[in-house]
């Protein structure tokens, strides 16, 4: 099977001041498959999900050298948007992030600032996006009460359905069921399977069971360098740099 | 793109602080210098004889220094006390209901206008001070005192309560552990640890006393000479700025002394939050917390 | 034992200092109401005053606090904000960012009438609005820009980051985030900090002795341009000048009671707010 890739990092070097974060990234992320990101803590895979969507603009002294192309085309280009990136390349917070307002304005509000103002599209795409993210049951009746009274999988699965709506082609997703309990653990990572038939998703997890129930290839980092690539089903069986294994079989972490 | 526009946008306003703050020196500079034209700087500031109204006037500001000086300090004998033990109160001894009252409460106290308490004063304590003293006037510097120390207590008091607040529990409860008792703790471990911060709301609570203009202006007395005793009317240089103002002929000499004069109070003030920010800046890195 | 006696000796010291101050702070309320009290009329609220400041009521005084201080949060309000805005969601952590904090906090501390003297020279002389509610509100304004801008800052620092990063992941402008999310979410708390600033301006008195008030005028302000009457500078002029001096008093009290009652229960407002949003966000 030939994969299409959908984001390419080529050659990026990430410093925060003088600290260097990542070193020599260079990885493809496959259209409509799952890759996960796994390594210890501090190796640099939130830095570089962060690059993804520009998100690391919002960090000051910060220096990025190197390309990563979106559909072939370089994000970090001049004539880019990153405001257009954004809407393109859609994040899932550690901890779920809602809006203190209702749970229609909630999803309606990305729809808003993208210049969407016909009131019945924006209904039926919050109906659409809530069914995707497998929350429409569950809030069909009380959409103008406020997300904050949901529960915490219930609030990742509405952040999950607010870049649904906006039609993210790619999904960020940085350890987002960090906070969550094993039930809706267990729903949010149904949900990734169900949504990589769509869309491209990366997620970064410190659990390694999760990145092998869920997704199809894997990278690993350490220390900020990508240390190895591959089939998910590769890497954790017969995985080939000895550090890779170090880490898989829990001597450190 | 907009955006960009926004972002100037906000940027220039922000500013306005800095533009009034600067604008409050120029005026104050160009509205005080011709009196030194007239007056050296030193005979004005250490001039005795403050007769602004005569035919020969004389702009020696002495007088109002020292009454600003007395008044600051009978006020800061009284709010400190009170103002650092009631903080000290609600910091240890008051349990969580009287907490949840007492704090609010005194920062609401902190708000009633200056013109009230020198109302109180005039009122209240003048005819009180009269009798308990046999003097002839009640309007003293001793009254301007109370009432101010009065008026800067919640103020001192909620300054230092957040200054305790401030310092981190484990201090205590090593020194529980080797068996000092709470009194012991307090005032050997917490104050010390507090002391910059306490000095801070001090510092500050002195401040507003010594640019108090109302309160001082109904009960200091507004006898322009230097003060002997606390039991004398004084005129500080707020209540002389306040009370002469209105005659002074606009562009005369008079007037422009009464500019010098606050050119003079806005400095002192200036420096004094200045040391204030100073000091709370070093307590706030002792303590380990982020400037 | 010895050290046990010097701790109940401190803490009965501690128990004094509260006591003394609350019992000062009370005896100003008792006198101010009880002795007002008597003198408040519906004539007292709503009529002005008649036969040499001795009779009749003092509307005009309270139409002209209520006016200076509507002037002067108008003009502070939005500059405030737009301060707190530009401190918070746009700054670069450098030097200029400091250079404003400490202006803001020196604003704060300059006596206030410092400040009167600096509308008289610039809003009553330069610009020659003249003593006048325009003068007093500018002036005023000034006075309160700094509490303003603290409180809008202590509002909008306390809008969890999380939610500003989620609405700029969607695609948002740093704009379109500032207005849509962050001010709604922080607005309880800026409008504690207004409603602070209205009970600190109608109280104040300096900085409108030489830029707006009169000790009496005739009627209610027809423009910004004209003189007003305000609660502060009357109960000053009343126990300062005039020629009856026991009538004027007990009018005095009155106006004390009115301003006091005022204030405490606009700041009291404010606090209970700030204290129940404190305890919600912790």
């Amino acid at each position: 099977m030939d994969n299409e890739t959908k984001i390419k990092s080529e050659n990026v070097d990430f410093f925060y001041g003088k600290t260097q974060a990542l070193k020599n990234i260079n990885l493809d992320i496959y259209k409509n498959q799952v890759t996960a990101i796994i390594g210890p803590s501090g190796c640099g895979k939130s830095t570089f999900i962060r690059l993804l969507n520009r998100m690391n603009e919002l960090v000051p002294n910060t220096v990025l050298s190197g390309k990563i192309s979106l559909d072939g085309l370089d994000i970090f280009d001049s004539s880019v948007d990153p405001v257009d990136i954004r809407r393109q390349v859609g994040m899932v917070f550690q901890k779920p992030n809602p809006f203190p307002k209702s749970i229609f304005d909630n999803i309606s509000y990305g729809l808003k600032v993208n210049g969407i103002k016909d009131r019945s599209f924006i209904e039926e795409r919050v109906e659409w996006s809530l069914k995707k993210a497998a929350l429409w049951p569950e809030v069909k009746d009380r959409l103008h009460d406020s997300a904050l009274k949901l529960s915490g999988g219930q609030q990742q699965r509405l952040c999950i359905a607010r870049s649904l709506a906006v039609e993210s082609k790619v999904i960020l997703f940085d350890e987002p069921c960090a906070s969550l309990d094993p039930i809706s653990t267990a729903k949010i990572e149904e949900l990734i399977t169900e949504l990589k038939k769509e869309y491209t998703i990366v997620i970064v997890t410190h659990n390694m069971q999760q990145a092998a129930r869920v997704s199809d290839y894997t990278a690993f980092f350490l220390m900020g360098e990508l240390i190895e690539f591959g089939k998910t089903q590769d890497i954790f069986t017969k995985p080939k740099d000895s550090k890779t294994e170090a880490y898989i079989t829990g001597r450190f972490g | 793109m907009k955006e960009k526009l926004y972002k100037w946008i906000f940027t220039i306003l922000a500013f306005a602080s800095l533009i009034f703050l600067i604008g409050i020196v120029i005026v104050l500079f160009k509205e005080a210098l011709p009196i030194f034209q007239k007056v050296k700087p030193l005979e004005f500031i250490l001039g005795r004889a403050w007769y602004p109204t005569y035919s020969t006037p004389e702009f020696g500001i002495l007088p109002l220094i020292l009454a600003s000086v007395w008044v600051t300090f009978g006020a800061t004998l009284v709010c400190v006390p009170l103002g650092v033990g009631s903080a000290l109160y609600l910091h240890e001894l008051a349990g969580h209901k009287q907490r949840a009252i007492l704090k609010p409460l005194i920062e609401i106290l902190a708000s009633i206008p200056s013109v009230v308490y020198g109302f109180f004063g005039m009122v209240i304590l003048t005819s009180l001070l009269q009798n308990l003293f046999h003097l002839p006037t009640g309007l003293t510097a001793l009254n301007a005192s109370l009432v101010l120390g009065i008026m800067a207590t919640p103020t001192v008091c909620s300054l230092a309560d957040d200054a305790l607040n401030y310092v981190p529990k484990s201090f205590r409860e090593a020194s529980f552990a080797v068996g000092a008792n709470r009194w012991q703790t307090l005032t050997q471990v917490v104050i010390p640890a507090a002391g910059s911060g306490i000095s801070t709301a001090i510092i500050l609570g002195m401040s507003r006393a010594i640019g108090e203009t109302m309160t001082v202006l109904m009960v200091a007395g507004g006898a322009a000479v230097i003060p002997h005793s606390f039991l004398e009317p004084v005129r500080p240089m707020t209540a002389a700025i306040a009370a002469e103002m209105g005659e002074a002929p606009m562009g005369g000499s008079h007037y422009h002394a009464l500019f010098a004069i606050a050119l003079i109070l806005f400095l002192t003030t200036f420096i004094f939050n200045i040391i204030a920010e100073i000091i709370s800046r070093r307590f706030r890195i002792k303590l380990g917390l982020s400037g | 034992m010895k050290k046990n006696i010097i701790q109940n000796l401190g803490f009965i010291a501690l128990f004094l200092c509260i006591l003394i101050t609350l019992f000062f702070l009370g005896s100003i309320i008792y006198f101010i109401t009880v002795r007002g009290f008597k003198v408040i009329s519906w004539e007292f609220l709503t009529q002005g005053p008649r036969m040499g400041m001795t009779q009749g009521g003092i509307a005009p005084a309270i139409v002209g606090t209520f006016y200076l201080t509507l002037g002067a949060i108008l003009f502070a309000l939005p500059l405030g904000i737009a301060c707190a805005i530009y401190l918070c969601e746009y700054s670069p952590k450098n030097f200029v960012v400091n250079l404003i904090r400490i202006s803001i906090n020196n604003l704060a501390g300059v006596p206030s009438v410092v400040f009167g003297l600096f509308g008289l020279a610039v809003f009553v002389k330069f610009f020659g609005f003249g003593v006048s509610i325009l003068s007093g509100s500018l002036t005023l304004g000034i006075l309160t820009l700094p509490l303003i801008i603290s409180s809008a800052q202590e509002a909008l620092s306390a809008v969890p980051q999380s939610i500003r990063e989620a609405s700029l992941s969607l695609g948002a402008t740093r704009w379109e985030t500032i207005k849509n999310i962050v001010l709604p979410t922080a607005l309880p708390g800026i409008l504690t900090g207004v409603i602070l600033s209205i009970g600190r301006v109608a109280g104040e008195t300096a900085p409108i002795l030489f830029t707006a008030t009169a000790f009496y005028t005739r009627g209610y302000p027809k423009s910004v341009f004209s003189e007003v009457m305000a609660l502060p500078y009357h109960i000053y002029a009343l126990m300062t000048e005039g020629i009856h001096p026991d009538k004027q008093t007990a009018i005095a009290y009155g106006c004390s009671l009115i301003l006091l009652f005022m204030v405490l229960m606009i700041s009291g407002v404010a606090i209970f707010i700030r204290q129940r949003q404190r305890s919600i966000y912790g």
